[in-house]
């Protein structure tokens, strides 16, 4: 594909006002690029590419797009650029942005499918991947760990109690997810409701 | 035979998506079950080295379902897998994220978020845990895991150097057999 990507300083410097609304190319340049350069998750490059590069949104929309993204259910970032794209050019727009941060993801995990069933048994390979697993463990470890900050505000400690017990029931009881969560969830919210 | 492999494969996951409450790393600890225990897809090996590459790969976690559906189907079950994560979800987030804003200060809307965050912590976590079990071969490996958890909670060093790292500590043999 013969797409040409805009350099990322392209509508940068010293630029006051709002840059005219994204063309469906640029909207899937955008997100090829924000999924491209995002490794162990992408939330902040598509932060630094809508809001500090291409200006598309302001900090507090995209907080607030952001919130929402997390409140659904789902892989947030696609659901960001379901939201973003159609905000943007409707439908249309959408398609174009999950298409964009999807399909070189796809190609490229697919791609490694293949070259993992053919070479996967040699034993140089497992022993690298052995490697890679654990690092890629404790980035995820690190990522929860800084989640679970807005936690420790919580001074009756029911909101670190509902974390453990979902912990709990999913990671140590190995408990099938939708019946833990069928009761978690609606808890967690009552709780919640009481408490506003 | 073909077909039922692939409409399982769609089951599961798109009812997955509708549960990962907090991301998709949040239904890892579902993905292992399914894959490993219930359906036997793939060896818990297997699992863990789909979830390394998923994560070595640039683009949203999601992709780990890719992967598995690669593995179970061939590019089929690849498109199916990441068709069933991402629709439901899609299809939830366009017309929600259009309504949205007519909620934006209702209060059982705050209810419901603040309620999901512990929810999607404890998820995570146990992504964390169960993959840590399959990838924890030996002390050096544990160490390997605590050390990317310490530097990634505290710095903003890309990852791609802690992996580079760790494969090659791997390569040289310290992390197993």
């Amino acid at each position: 594909m013969s797409e040409t990507i805009p350099p990322p300083s392209a509508a940068s410097p010293s630029v006051n006002s709002a840059p005219p609304a994204p063309t469906l190319r640029e909207l899937f340049a955008a997100f090829v690029l924000i999924s491209l350069s995002g490794f162990g998750g992408v939330l902040a490059w598509s932060r630094r590419m809508l809001v500090e590069e291409r200006r598309w949104m302001t900090a507090a929309e995209f907080n607030d797009a952001y919130a929402l993204c997390q409140f659904l259910p789902g892989p947030n970032v696609v659901n960001l650029s379901v939201v973003f794209g159609r905000r943007i050019r409707g439908t249309a727009g959408a398609a174009v942005a999950l298409v964009g941060l999807i399909g070189p993801p796809f190609v490229i995990v697919t791609l490694i499918g293949i070259l993992y069933a053919r070479f996967g048994e040699i034993a140089a390979l497992q022993r690298m991947l052995l490697g890679v697993a654990a690092a890629a463990v404790g980035l995820v470890m690190g990522t929860c760990a800084k989640m679970a900050h807005p936690l420790f505000q919580d001074r009756l400690g029911i909101a670190p109690l509902i974390a453990l017990a979902t912990f709990a029931s999913i990671g140590l009881l190995r408990w099938p997810l939708y019946g833990a969560l069928a009761v978690l969830v609606p808890l967690s919210i009552a709780i919640a409701w009481l408490r506003r | 035979m073909k077909g039922d492999t692939l409409s399982t494969l769609a089951g599961y996951f798109a009812l997955m998506s509708l549960f990962a409450i907090g991301g998709a790393n949040s239904a890892v600890p579902e993905m292992q079950r399914v894959a490993v225990e219930v359906e036997r897809w793939m060896t818990a090996r297997e699992f863990t080295d789909a979830f390394a590459l998923a994560q070595v790969t640039p683009g949203p976690n999601v992709i780990i379902v890719t992967l598995i559906g690669y593995h179970v189907a061939g590019l089929l079950g690849a498109l199916v897998a990441t068709a069933a994560m991402c629709g439901p979800t899609c299809v939830v987030a366009f017309y929600v994220g259009h309504v949205w804003e007519r909620f934006r200060d209702a209060p059982w809307r705050a209810a419901i978020q603040a309620g999901l965050v512990p929810i999607s912590i404890g998820l995570v976590a146990a992504s964390a845990f169960v993959v840590a079990v399959g990838a924890a071969y030996n002390f050096a490996a544990i160490a390997v895991t605590a050390v990317t958890a310490a530097v990634s909670y505290a710095t903003r060093l890309n990852p791609l150097w802690i992996f580079a790292a760790a494969g090659l500590l791997g390569l040289v043999g310290l992390l197993g057999p």
